[in-house]
């Protein structure tokens, strides 16, 4: 059994502003165990990239306030720790890549100095042997020719080097948590798949466990082992990605999976969204968030939250479809279509 | 880099040429004549003098000669403090002028980078209100009335600092605060601006990403980013720090090169206005030189044309 790295409890993230306050995370709890992914999805103002930079502690005070839960590294939490504690723990225990790689850089530091910046910081080693270490990071994670990409500036990397760069920085103090809020949003498709097979090959050699903060499903099939399904600031469905993908049981992932196109079945259909948008967080609506743009919406639904009703041992979702008493609504056929087409491929692939 | 430098020392010959033309025909076109102020001279005298200093030639001959002056940095004797060069006026004054200028620099620069962070970093709290009162007022009250204020409070009332002269430290500190403030002001609020601007920036939250601590990265990270508009101001600063000390230097009673420079257009001694512009003019072309490469020393994404890698 792996080790348990990381655990999330009903963390609550509040953002003061002149309108009144924004409930961005409302409560998500989560676990990540060693050398696992979690892939966060949803869409934006959902609350991803807020949770992943409050287990930084990267959010910024004021405006915002930590409201509640905890965040648990290693049996330690992180909530109180103080900003000199904290600072033992970014770049240490926990490492981020940053989804634009042209701004992610400083423009006037060479990168090796980027680079070394943070082994310095975190290891007791000389300045020579650090610099030894960034030449090997740089290897490590497909730049050419380190020794002389080490005293160039970012400008004179292209984007795809650069998010190379980023990874390396992100990796320079052995981290035990990467998280990679929409590391390939900003580069092109070939880039893309580059980047994600690096993070795959880099997760295998060191164990590392890797939050990967997406809205791009094809990505979290990709990578992820574990997937969270966040909306309005709550985690609405968690599980393998084989639950989620084969086995969703939230209308919101329905909707999530149905607005990927369907190359697979060659039917002729018009490209599927989720009508409406996301709820106002400074006045979260009573009951289910999703009740408004859901057409499975039932009475209940706008009346109480829903809890997370467990499916299977790793599966759960917070819809009240899934109580006891709720009619049996069928897989919509065109997501029904989707899983089908899935497990073709599945099969094809012999996996 | 060499060839970029020659070729602007070749843009700052022709600027030159235009400023030393501009000068002399602005000059001519001046009604008066150095000698006008005097008692009435007798015409044969007058005559005569106008002979010694050349001032009888047609316009072309005498533009002739102060080109010609002008390339061997010989400007000739005052035409109204007998006996004494243009040379000598100018190592005898611009000294003063070059010390109460760097001093004034410095404080601006030193104060403007330092009231901007404190304001940056303390955004919206009762430090950033105070800093940016302080750098508005700055900007928005004159430096001679400044001065004023500072002579009779500061020095007058309670006697801190001399009231005027130079003879010392102790006297330029006043006058270079004068000079300073304006500019401290407009700095701060450069660098606030920036600083705020950069904080927001990615490569900033990558840094305190890595695990840095809050100075460590706005020493690092942030002032060298946000310290580039300030590199662009330095060249009107250098500007307005020479042009502003004509008039602080007139009410501290310091004997700089300022007081020349206007007295001399009052007095119309030509051969003193041609070496105080000329003077001035090489100072001003190479610090907006000096800037331009330093711009590109502090931002590697600048390469200047012409200069190789």
């Amino acid at each position: 059994m792996t080790k348990k790295l990381l655990e999330v409890n009903d963390l609550k993230i509040n953002f003061k502003t002149y309108a009144g306050v924004v409930q961005a995370v409302r409560g998500v709890s989560f676990e990540l165990y060693e050398g696992e992914t979690l892939a966060i999805v949803g869409e934006s103002g959902s609350g991803k990239s807020v949770t992943s930079n409050a287990i930084m502690k990267l959010i910024p005070q004021p405006p915002g306030v930590y409201a509640g839960g905890q965040i648990v590294l290693e049996g330690r939490d992180l909530i109180p720790l103080s900003e000199k504690e904290m600072s033992k723990v970014r770049g240490n225990d926990i490492a981020m890549i940053f989804q634009d790689p042209m701004t992610a850089l400083n423009p006037t530091m060479r990168v090796g100095r980027q680079i070394t910046e943070v082994i310095l910081k975190h290891k007791k080693i000389s300045s020579s042997e650090a610099k030894d270490r960034a030449l090997k990071l740089l290897e490590l994670v497909g730049i050419p020719m380190p020794e002389k990409r080490f005293r160039q500036y970012p400008h004179e990397f292209s984007g795809g080097m650069r998010q190379r760069v980023v990874i390396a920085i992100a990796l320079a103090a052995d981290p035990k948590l990467l998280i990679a809020d929409e590391p390939t949003t900003a580069l092109d498709v070939t880039i893309q798949a580059q980047i994600l097979e690096l993070m795959k090959d880099i997760q295998k050699k060191s164990k590392t466990s890797i939050i990967f903060i997406t809205h791009d499903l094809g990505v979290v099939a990709n990578v992820a082992d574990r997937v969270a399904v966040m909306y309005a600031g709550q985690i609405v469905e968690y599980g393998t990605v084989n639950d989620i993908f084969y086995n969703p049981k939230h209308p919101y992932t329905w909707g999530l999976l149905g607005s990927m196109p369907d190359l697979k079945n060659n039917v002729k259909e018009e490209l599927r969204t989720i009508p409406g948008s996301p709820p106002d967080l400074i006045h979260p609506p009573q009951g289910d968030a999703f009740a408004p743009r859901n057409e499975f919406a039932m009475a209940i639904d706008y009346e109480m939250e829903p809890p997370m009703f467990q499916v299977s041992e790793t599966h759960y979702a917070k819809t009240w479809l899934l109580h006891p008493d709720a009619p049996k609504i069928p897989i919509p056929e065109e997501i029904a279509r989707r899983i089908e087409g899935y497990l073709k491929e599945e099969q094809d692939d012999g996996k | 880099m060499l060839r970029y430098i020659f070729k602007r020392l070749i843009y700052i010959l022709i600027a030159l040429f235009i400023i030393v033309s501009a000068t002399f025909f602005l000059m001519k076109l001046a009604p008066g004549s150095p000698f006008a102020s005097e008692r009435d001279f007798p015409a044969e005298i007058e005559a005569q003098l106008n002979a010694k200093y050349g001032l009888d030639n047609p316009w072309y001959i005498q533009y002739k000669d102060y080109l010609v002056d002008t390339i061997s940095f010989d400007f000739g004797e005052s035409m109204k403090y007998k006996g004494r060069s243009t040379n000598d006026i100018i190592s005898e004054s611009f000294p003063i002028s070059l010390t109460l200028g760097i001093e004034a620099m410095i404080l601006s620069i030193g104060l403007g980078v330092l009231l901007g962070v404190i304001a940056a970093l303390y955004h919206n709290r009762w430090p950033d209100y105070l800093a940016t009162t302080i750098a508005v007022l700055g900007i928005s009250v004159p430096s001679f009335i400044l001065a004023g204020l500072m002579q009779y409070f500061l020095a007058y009332k309670l006697g801190m600092f001399p009231v005027s002269g130079w003879k010392g430290f102790n006297y330029s500190i006043l006058p270079a605060l004068a000079i300073a403030i304006t500019h401290a002001g407009f700095i701060a609020k450069l660098i606030r601006s920036s600083m705020l601007e950069q904080g927001n920036s990615d490569y900033v939250k990558m840094a305190r990403a890595k695990g840095l601590g809050k100075w460590t990265t706005v020493f690092r990270h942030t002032l060298r980013n946000a310290l580039l508009p300030v590199v662009t101001y330095l060249g009107p600063l250098t500007a307005g720090v020479v042009t502003g000390s004509f008039i602080v230097e007139q009410i501290f009673a310091i004997p700089g090169l300022g007081r020349h420079f206007v007295t001399s257009i009052t007095n119309r001694d030509y051969t003193v206005i041609m070496g105080t512009t000329v003077f001035y003019s090489i100072i001003l072309l190479f610090a907006v030189l000096i800037v331009d490469i330093l711009y590109s020393v502090i931002d590697p994404r600048i390469k200047l044309k012409g200069a190789k890698k």
